[in-house]
């Protein structure tokens, strides 16, 4: 064993010391091909950096996805880091890019707040970044780009009033007061629902997004409501919460609709237990996100947020 | 050869390895071997260098410290809470690596009076530590305090050009450094590491080292959670999270061996360096992050394997 360290530590050595004496002109190659990418740049072949929170969750896996395949057809090289849901892992990471000198980079945050510094030494450096997702707390973005989720409260709203046939009392579950999806799709379901004149709301509660509170909710606002023909909640935890609620009281035929399509969801709708559920397109989110780097890159405006629309599942 | 070369060369080992991948990464990347990015390495590395630093003391003395992430971010959750409440930053500060430093010694006195494996001792703590941080920040992430002396600590510069964080993690190197190699502390932690109950025997306090390097530990944890908190600027009751093997596997980069008794900072630090050096450079080569893992790993086992290698 020793006859082969030996030699092996020495070459590496060697290897050392010639590649130490390379060192000067290897620093000087480097300040020559500073003006060649520069030029690349000019000829439109640039790259973009994608940060995503975390690559263990299908959700971003699909919107890393969508980035990719718009890069490819966009000519554009995509360079994707991963946080894995680590803030100090997600800045660090965003300092390569911007000594990568990306173009552009488009950022899912793991935290709103923790990123904002990382994002402002990026622009301090002339790079535009463009949030995913989720917004950026504390910082100037060029663009965010996000599920429509008012959009997707009107959706729902929409297909409820249309299986109802515009008639009949309705509950909503809402999502933890004050949060941004819950005031979203409360917002798009009411512009919908509200003023028309044969559907009633009879109630009107929040459960946190949590299914055991969307059960015992639901449990107590049919003790006195039994006339209920359709619900909808902010999440599908809350709808499958209310499913069982429902179902333990006998009330059959109620038109549930969640938002979300978790794959427990997905598979309620299937088996009819939920009517429907709304869907975010995370595929678009990170084609959306490519598409604005480029219009940034071009020297185009982009719109500061960017809705991306939802879709609804159903059986 | 002589086996004092010898010896020289396998001490220099880690640093040759560090130097191979950094040039390697030069080639491969343009974007490497700049002063900006050289210098965005090792204000990165120096996070995990200062849990490595504590950690190499604890591995000296065979030991393992598997709570420090959750010290990390118990005290980081303690020093944003305290700025909160309206508490001076620099006493805050202070107070949250004395915190850090209490943690250290809680885990000293259960393993060296409680006479637990360290391994499960350190276990434990971690496990109560990071609920204890989820319990004081309600599970959210603590932002809001605003001040210039504590964003300098993590974001600052001196003479414009090097990190803050850097010069830190260079003046621990020197403080742990000088007392491993100058003074009696550094000569009794080697004994106690290299075989406690010789060492006992010569009227070395080996419970009192053991308290003395794990508080040691919690302290240095507690200041990489300064460099962390004040540079995202927001306290996060899940940070830390994993870095004990990032740490542990610097110190194992470095030299220092697993059993106890053999080893030195200078290693620690390298390792450090080759840790944050590749996922630097991995990251500017668009490497995917899942083949990142692979490579890490793959290099510190071939680390490992040389140096057994060499004790043969």
């Amino acid at each position: 064993m020793k006859r082969i360290i030996s030699p092996l530590l020495l070459s590496l050595l060697a290897v050392g010391i010639v590649a130490c004496s390379k060192q000067g002109p290897d620093s000087a190659s480097t300040a020559a091909s500073a003006p060649a990418s520069a030029a690349a740049t000019a000829s439109g072949n640039t790259s973009v950096g994608l940060s995503i929170s975390t690559l263990n969750n299908p959700f971003f896996v699909a919107l890393r996805k969508g980035a990719e395949d718009e890069a490819k057809k966009e000519g554009i090289t995509l360079i994707t880091v991963d946080a894995q849901d680590d803030p100090a892992k997600q800045q660090a990471s965003v300092e390569d890019l911007i000594q990568k000198k990306v173009s552009v980079i488009l950022i899912n945050p793991t935290d709103s707040a923790a990123v904002a510094n990382v994002v402002k030494e990026a622009t301090d450096k002339g790079i535009k970044v463009i949030s995913l997702d989720r917004s950026v707390n504390g910082a100037e973005v060029s663009a965010h780009i996000a599920s429509d989720n008012v959009a997707g409260g009107k959706m729902a709203a929409e297909f409820l009033l249309d299986k109802l046939g515009n008639k009949g009392n309705v509950i909503e579950l809402e999502g933890i007061a004050g949060s941004s999806a819950a005031r979203e799709r409360g917002q798009g379901f009411h512009s919908v629902i509200d003023g028309k004149a044969d559907i009633k709301l009879v109630a009107k509660q929040p459960a946190d997004f949590d299914r055991a509170k969307g059960l015992s909710v639901t449990e107590n606002i049919i003790q006195g409501n039994k006339n209920v023909q359709g619900l909808f909640a902010h999440n599908d935890e809350m709808a499958l919460g209310a499913v069982k609620a429902l179902q333990a009281a006998g009330l059959k035929n109620v038109v549930v609709v969640g938002f979300d399509a978790t794959p427990d969801a997905i598979a309620a709708v299937k088996s009819g237990n939920m009517a429907a559920t709304v869907q975010q397109q995370p595929e678009l989110i990170g084609q959306f996100g490519v598409q604005a780097a480029k219009k940034l890159i071009d020297g185009q405006p982009v719109d500061k947020f960017i809705p991306v629309p939802l879709n609804l599942i159903k059986q | 050869m002589t086996p004092k070369t010898k010896a020289t060369l396998q001490k220099l080992g880690p640093f040759i390895a560090l130097l191979v991948v950094a040039i390697g990464l030069s080639i491969m990347s343009s974007d490497f071997l700049t002063v900006g990015n050289l210098l965005n390495v090792m204000r990165q590395v120096s996070i995990n260098a200062l849990i490595a630093f504590g950690m190499t003391l604890v591995i000296l003395l065979g030991g393992i410290d598997l709570s420090v992430g959750s010290i990390l971010a118990l005290s980081s959750v303690a020093i944003a809470s305290f700025m909160q409440m309206g508490l001076n930053p620099a006493l805050a500060t202070a107070l949250g690596i004395l915190a850090g430093g209490l943690m250290g010694l809680a885990n000293g006195l259960i393993i060296s009076k409680g006479k637990v494996a360290p391994f499960i001792a350190t276990l434990g703590s971690m496990t109560v530590l990071r609920g204890l941080s989820l319990v004081f920040s309600n599970g959210s992430p603590i932002t809001g305090f605003n001040s210039d002396f504590f964003s300098m600590l993590g974001g600052g510069y001196v003479a414009g050009l090097i990190p803050i964080p850097v010069v830190g993690m260079l003046i621990m190197f020197g403080v742990f450094w000088f007392v491993l190699k100058k003074t009696v502390f550094g000569r009794h932690v080697y004994a106690t590491g290299g075989n406690e109950e010789s060492a006992r025997l010569s009227g070395v306090k080996t419970d009192r080292i053991k308290i003395w390097v794990y508080t040691i530990s919690g302290a240095m944890s507690a200041m990489a959670g300064v460099v962390l908190t004040s540079r995202l600027n927001s306290a996060q009751p899940t940070a830390g999270t994993g870095y004990e093997l990032d740490a542990i596997a610097a110190v194992v980069l470095g030299g220092t061996s697993l059993t106890g008794g053999r080893g030195w900072i200078f290693g620690t630090l390298v390792g450090a360096l080759l840790i944050g050096v590749l996922n630097n450079g991995l990251n500017l080569m668009g490497v995917s992050s899942f083949y990142q893992q692979v490579i890490k790993g793959a290099v510190i086992l071939l680390a490992v394997l040389i140096d057994r290698g060499n004790k043969k």
